[in-house]
């Protein structure tokens, strides 16, 4: 076991690498950050420089830096070496560099001086430690540093997201375990084609949808209603009435989506698995059908439910993008598209990267947790 | 197969069917398929003949139009009315006609929908089948990809990607429709970052084929590779992946509407379901049909197209016992 553990770390290592440089690759894309600062006032060339530099951003981004040049063909000039395409010669010179973006994001640059004034010499020493050793940089935007600013929102998105969670394990448990002991029942048609719209609806159709029905026309209606946006009403403060009452409708939108397919799936592993000879060995030895269900079929039928659970779990820290740009809730989605529009590149990486690193930790731990549960797997 | 076929006709036992048959006698068989197939003929007429419904005098030029100008008319002095025998759907924030505009954001997200749905599994299976017969490190490099990808939610990777590419694209001309560049964009994006399960479904299926008799057959026939890859190893596959194409089309559909909806896919004048429901929630209370009519429109889609994927999987696999 502890073999096996060690070797699936050892595998998930050069995988959090390869993620890391995909996302780092993808992220010099996605925007000039410098470009967005100074929102009114266009910044002088001369600042833009400076505040680049000051921010690690003149750097090269990876190990090999390559620069290309273009050249026009003139009578005169008869460069020796590069391309031709068309009229433009193209002189591309490439570069090993140890000192880049991407290493001082993953192992900072506090062993070396940084070059703040632009003379090409160092001299203030750096403060950045790097991911390998829990920093996540600094915000682009806010200058507060991505470990904070996770660390504030990461509780309200797991407020939502563990409530859903319950929520779905309990109520496809239930739906599942239900229409499977009454199969082709008009009960159980009904669930099969409300399930089918269930996982067919867009979770934005869905929120909108609800918010029209809950809170706008139940206010026109007289009756009571519920809040569509935010955590809390500035009126009444942070009680946890309050945030009960807004998380109803987000809570909803998520959960519904979800129990549809995962009830579905409980619904034919709990009678496939009412189908076995252990089963029918139970019902002939005349155990009452109650008991047969609960100790004999029930069990089986939900391990692979843990998997598909566990395999969840990871995604709760993202968040919900679209749920809870609708709700305006202040979590990990609504900070990773707010910071997006920005380029805060610091901000993505640090999201992106701690969910990479849950997704494969969480996986390591289903694996183990399952071959517990389940005997017949054995981890060699 | 032989067993399957006596199962399926007992009454007429005499006539043998080929496997193709047998399947589209269970497609047609499964009620559910054939409501979500009627329901997309339905759609299918709505956004081709809707178009006679689109036309009208548009104040800004002065004259009466027709076509997708009706559909970009901005009349601004009409805009937010609520539905009504003139403009059946209502009007949307700059005084557009939403119902032409549902009509003509239909075709594009069905555009977007089909050509990514055939791109995520061209690309899928191209490097499942790479990975799968190559092996080694060709397999080993492949799936680490493909398991990176997979470990970041695939929103996050589609909002990245529409960053990626803002605005890099200039207007393209199609079937004598001029189209924002982005829809292109966006149609690369989503097949960019969802070949990932078509390629493990292909790679998985390959790997059991590649052992079979008829492989070692046609190799020591002196085959080439590419000629066991494509006339051997991909037709057999090709029932998954005629499944994955058919939800992935309902899955390109969601994902476009999930990021016009956040500002970031196609852009400008062109109508897509998606980028009719941008914003539309500021106003859930005056103007509910600003996001009820696209968004119930991506609903019936999206539904139409999962029942046929569940019929064509049942119909498909002979072996699958599922019965929903």
């Amino acid at each position: 076991m502890t073999n096996y553990i060690l070797r699936r770390i050892a595998q998930a290592i050069p995988l959090l690498l390869i993620i890391s440089i995909i996302l780092f690759t993808l992220m010099q894309a996605i925007g000039d950050p410098i470009a967005t600062l100074g929102a009114r006032i266009p910044p002088k060339p001369e600042d833009k420089e400076r505040l680049r530099r000051q921010l690690g951003l003149d750097l090269p981004v990876f190990f090999i830096d390559c620069k290309t040049e273009k050249l026009s063909l003139s009578p005169g000039n008869k460069p020796s070496l590069g391309t031709k395409v068309g009229n433009i010669l193209t002189n591309t010179d490439c570069q090993f560099s140890l000192y880049n973006q991407y290493l001082v994001w993953l192992v900072g640059n506090d062993w070396r001086m940084v070059d703040m004034d632009g003379d090409g010499l160092g001299d203030v020493p750096g403060k950045r430690l790097g991911v390998l050793r829990g920093d996540l940089g600094t915000s682009l935007v806010t200058r507060r540093p991505v470990v904070e600013m996770i660390a504030d929102r990461l509780p309200n998105t797991l407020i939502l997201m563990v409530t859903v969670e319950i929520i779905i394990i309990l109520l496809s448990l239930a739906l599942g375990l239900y229409s499977a002991l009454r199969p082709y029942s008009a009960f159980d048609n009904i669930a099969t084609g409300l399930s089918f719209v269930g996982f067919s609806m867009p979770v934005f159709w869905l929120a909108l949808s609800l918010m029209y029905l809950f809170a706008v026309n139940f206010r026109r209606w007289g009756l009571p209603y519920l809040p569509t946006v935010g955590m809390f009403d500035p009126a009444v403060g942070k009680t946890p009435a309050e945030l009960i009452k807004h998380m109803i409708l987000p809570v909803a939108t998520l959960s519904i989506i979800s129990i549809a397919g995962y009830s579905r799936f409980v619904r034919s592993s709990v009678l496939e698995t009412l189908g076995q000879d252990y089963v029918r060995t139970a019902r002939a030895k005349g155990l009452r059908g109650i008991i047969v269900v609960m100790r004999h079929a029930l069990p089986n039928a939900v391990l692979p439910f843990i998997t598909l659970i566990g395999l969840d779990i990871p995604f709760l820290l993202a968040g919900a993008v679209v749920t809870e740009s609708i709700f305006a809730w202040p979590g990990m989605g609504r900070l990773f598209i707010d910071h997006t529009e920005r380029s805060d590149f610091p901000i993505l990486m640090g999201i992106l990267m701690l969910i990479a690193v849950a997704v494969v930790f969480f996986q390591i731990v289903t694996d183990v947790v399952y071959s517990f549960v389940d005997p017949r797997i054995r981890l060699d | 197969m032989a067993v399957s076929s006596i199962k399926t006709n007992v009454s007429s036992a005499k006539v043998s069917l080929s496997p193709s048959a047998l399947a589209v006698r269970r497609f047609r068989k499964h009620r559910m398929a054939m409501v979500g197939l009627g329901l997309l003929i339905l759609l299918a007429l709505y956004i081709t003949a809707g178009v006679v419904f689109s036309h009208g005098y548009c104040a800004p030029i002065g004259q009466d139009v027709s076509g997708e100008s009706y559909a970009n008319c901005n009349d601004t002095s009409l805009k937010l009315r609520s539905p009504s025998a003139e403009h059946p759907f209502g009007t949307d924030v700059i005084g557009r006609d939403i119902l032409a505009r549902t009509v003509y954001g239909g075709q594009i997200s069905l555009l977007i929908g089909l050509s990514a749905a055939i791109m995520e599994v061209a690309l899928g299976a191209l490097i499942g089948l790479i990975a799968a017969y190559y092996g080694g490190w060709v397999d080993n490099l492949l799936m680490r990809i493909a398991e990176a990808m997979l470990t970041i939610p695939n929103l996050f990777l589609l909002i990245i990607g529409a960053r990626f590419f803002t605005n890099a694209i200039p207007n393209i001309n199609l079937f004598g429709r001029e189209l924002t560049g982005n829809v292109i964009i966006i149609i690369l994006i989503i097949g960019f970052t969802s070949w990932m399960y078509v390629a493990r479904i292909v790679r998985a299926n390959v790997l059991s084929l590649r052992e079979q008799d008829y492989v070692s057959a046609s190799r020591a026939l002196g085959a080439s590779d590419s000629r066991i890859i494509f006339g051997h190893l991909l037709p057999n596959t090709i029932a998954p992946l005629i499944v994955s194409a058919t939800l992935g089309v309902a899955g390109a559909i969601i994902s476009e509407a999930y990021v016009s909806f956040l500002g970031l896919g196609v852009q400008g004048a062109t109508a897509t379901w998606g980028n009719m429901l941008e914003g539309a929630y500021r106003y859930l209370e005056t103007a509910p049909w600003l996001w009820f009519f696209p968004g119930t429109l991506i609903l019936f889609t999206v539904l139409g197209i999962n029942f046929i994927g569940d019929g064509l999987r049942d119909a498909l696999d002979p072996r699958s016992t599922r019965h929903i």
